[in-house]
């Protein structure tokens, strides 16, 4: 039977990891080939790599690090950061990268999912979500890192994206990034349950009783984390352990 | 023993290479004829749509190469993930369209409407992760692989094998598919073994020793 996959996620800038708390003051941790080695060896299922440092300064991932980073990994590894463009995806997975990860262009340019679906096949193409709660308990997706409103819903704007052709959806909830407090259940579950894609859950996870939660109640398909595993001393195996004591089925 | 992996424009190589080279052998990526020619065995990757990587392999001429390397020179060949797909005689995805034909076999998209995984939530497709892999106990590419090994899966689309004695390995999502097949020198996975860990580097290991085998008796 198909296993839960337990992801670390890794926030890259200027060719060094981070990790933002609520998306704003990101803290140095490491070099970024060092710790992807760390997690190799922990047979981690897959791992996210995400430039942040992109959006902003109009660049776009650095293929090098993608080409260092997939020499070291005997797992998938999808990787964003900025992509706008079909030439720059495909940049990316000739360097390594089996999935490209894609967030604000496709808000901007919603055909861009289309255009990467067709020529790399759905399965390559992560289309990510950041939304805010916000104090009536709706939720609103933004861009840039956190920083652009887009009014949109993010339940609809995930159906949509699904019809365009994503294979994979990474809904991060931003009030919860960072925190260590869990993930948001409710926002994961709400885009879980409307689409037919797989859903990996990100942004919260602070105990490993959390991500059978997000698993359980938020029936996400795969766990994304950064900070618990940066942060303490739990390990991606610690994770699965806590899970498959819950009836989740994983890889160990 | 040279291998030659099939560059045709699609998908990630170096991984492809890079497992070749973590258990000591060098596998050349390649887009030309001449190497194709002179090569002992072939590996056809493969990431995206069936369609245009038919489009691409005859833009490349690499059809009639592969066709000739593995109907006429019987040279062992080893595809993966659309790899595989594309051996098949067709394909439904994007509309109907002629494959490799080198089995006699056919792709459609696996069937999980209405079927629930194990926690009692519905199916997603693509078929994305970990999942387990049952070996034929006589196959060549899951020697020394347990019943039950993990293996990474990124697809939609299945094979349907007219010739069920092809079958070397089978795995469940939604229905039973099959997962790998063997038939006289034409080896194919729809895993990536080169991103399963120790198993899918196992099977690297075995197609390779089984080329040399192969070698050594020519």
């Amino acid at each position: 039977m198909i296993k839960v996959r337990v992801i670390p996620l890794l926030l890259l800038k200027d060719g060094l990891l981070k990790k933002p708390v609520r998306f704003r003051d990101p803290r140095t941790v490491a070099n970024p080939i060092s710790i992807v080695r760390v997690f190799e060896v922990r047979q981690v299922d897959e791992l996210i790599l995400l430039d942040i440092g992109c959006a902003a300064h109009n660049q776009n991932v650095n293929p090098k690090i993608v080409r260092m980073i997939s020499e070291e990994l005997t797992v998938p590894f999808a990787c964003g950061g900025g992509i706008r463009s079909v030439e720059t995806m495909s940049g990316l997975v000739a360097a390594g990268a089996e999935k490209v990860v894609i967030n604000t262009a496709a808000v901007d340019n919603p055909d861009l999912v289309r255009a990467g679906a067709e020529k790399f096949g759905s399965q390559c193409l992560v289309v990510s979500i950041d939304a805010l709660r916000r104090e009536d308990g709706s939720y609103e997706v933004h861009t840039g890192n956190g920083s652009r409103p887009t009014g949109a819903d993010p339940v609809a704007w995930a159906r949509e994206v699904e019809r365009l052709g994503a294979g994979e959806l990474l809904v991060n909830s931003i009030s919860h990034e960072g925190m260590m407090q869990g993930y948001d259940v409710g926002l994961i579950r709400s885009v879980a349950d409307a689409v037919d894609i797989p859903v990996i859950a990100a942004g919260g996870a602070g105990k490993v009783e959390h991500f059978a939660e997000a698993v359980l109640d938020g029936h996400a398909s795969a766990v994304a984390a950064g900070s618990i595993y940066h942060y303490t001393r739990t390990t991606p195996d610690m994770v699965k352990q806590a899970m498959a004591k819950a009836g989740i089925p994983v890889r160990l | 023993m040279s291998v030659a992996i099939i560059d045709y424009g699609v998908g990630n190589l170096r991984s492809v290479q890079k497992i070749f080279e973590r258990i000591g052998s060098a596998a050349a990526i390649t887009g030309e004829a001449e190497d194709i020619r002179a090569a002992d065995a072939l590996v056809l990757p493969g990431v995206g749509a069936f369609r245009d990587a038919m489009a691409r392999l005859s833009e490349h001429g690499m059809v009639q190469e592969i066709k000739r390397a593995v109907l006429d020179d019987k040279k062992p060949l080893l595809g993966i993930c659309l790899g595989m797909q594309l051996l098949a005689q067709e394909s439904e995805e994007g509309g109907a369209g002629e494959g490799l034909g080198l089995v006699p076999a056919s792709v459609r998209k696996l069937q999980v409407a209405g079927k629930l995984n194990p926690l009692g939530r519905k199916l997603t497709l693509p078929h994305i992760g970990w999942n387990e892999v049952r070996p034929k106990p006589e196959s060549i590419l899951f020697r020394g692989i347990s019943e039950g090994s993990d293996f990474y899966f990124l697809h939609s689309y299945r094979l349907v094998c007219d010739d069920s004695g092809m079958i070397a390995a089978s795995c469940e999502y939604g229905e039973t598919f099959p997962c790998a097949v063997e038939r006289d020198n034409i080896f194919a996975a729809q895993f990536h073994p080169e991103k399963s860990q120790e198993p899918g580097q196992r099977l690297i290991r075995n197609f390779l020793e089984h080329c040399e085998r192969g070698a050594g008796q020519a």
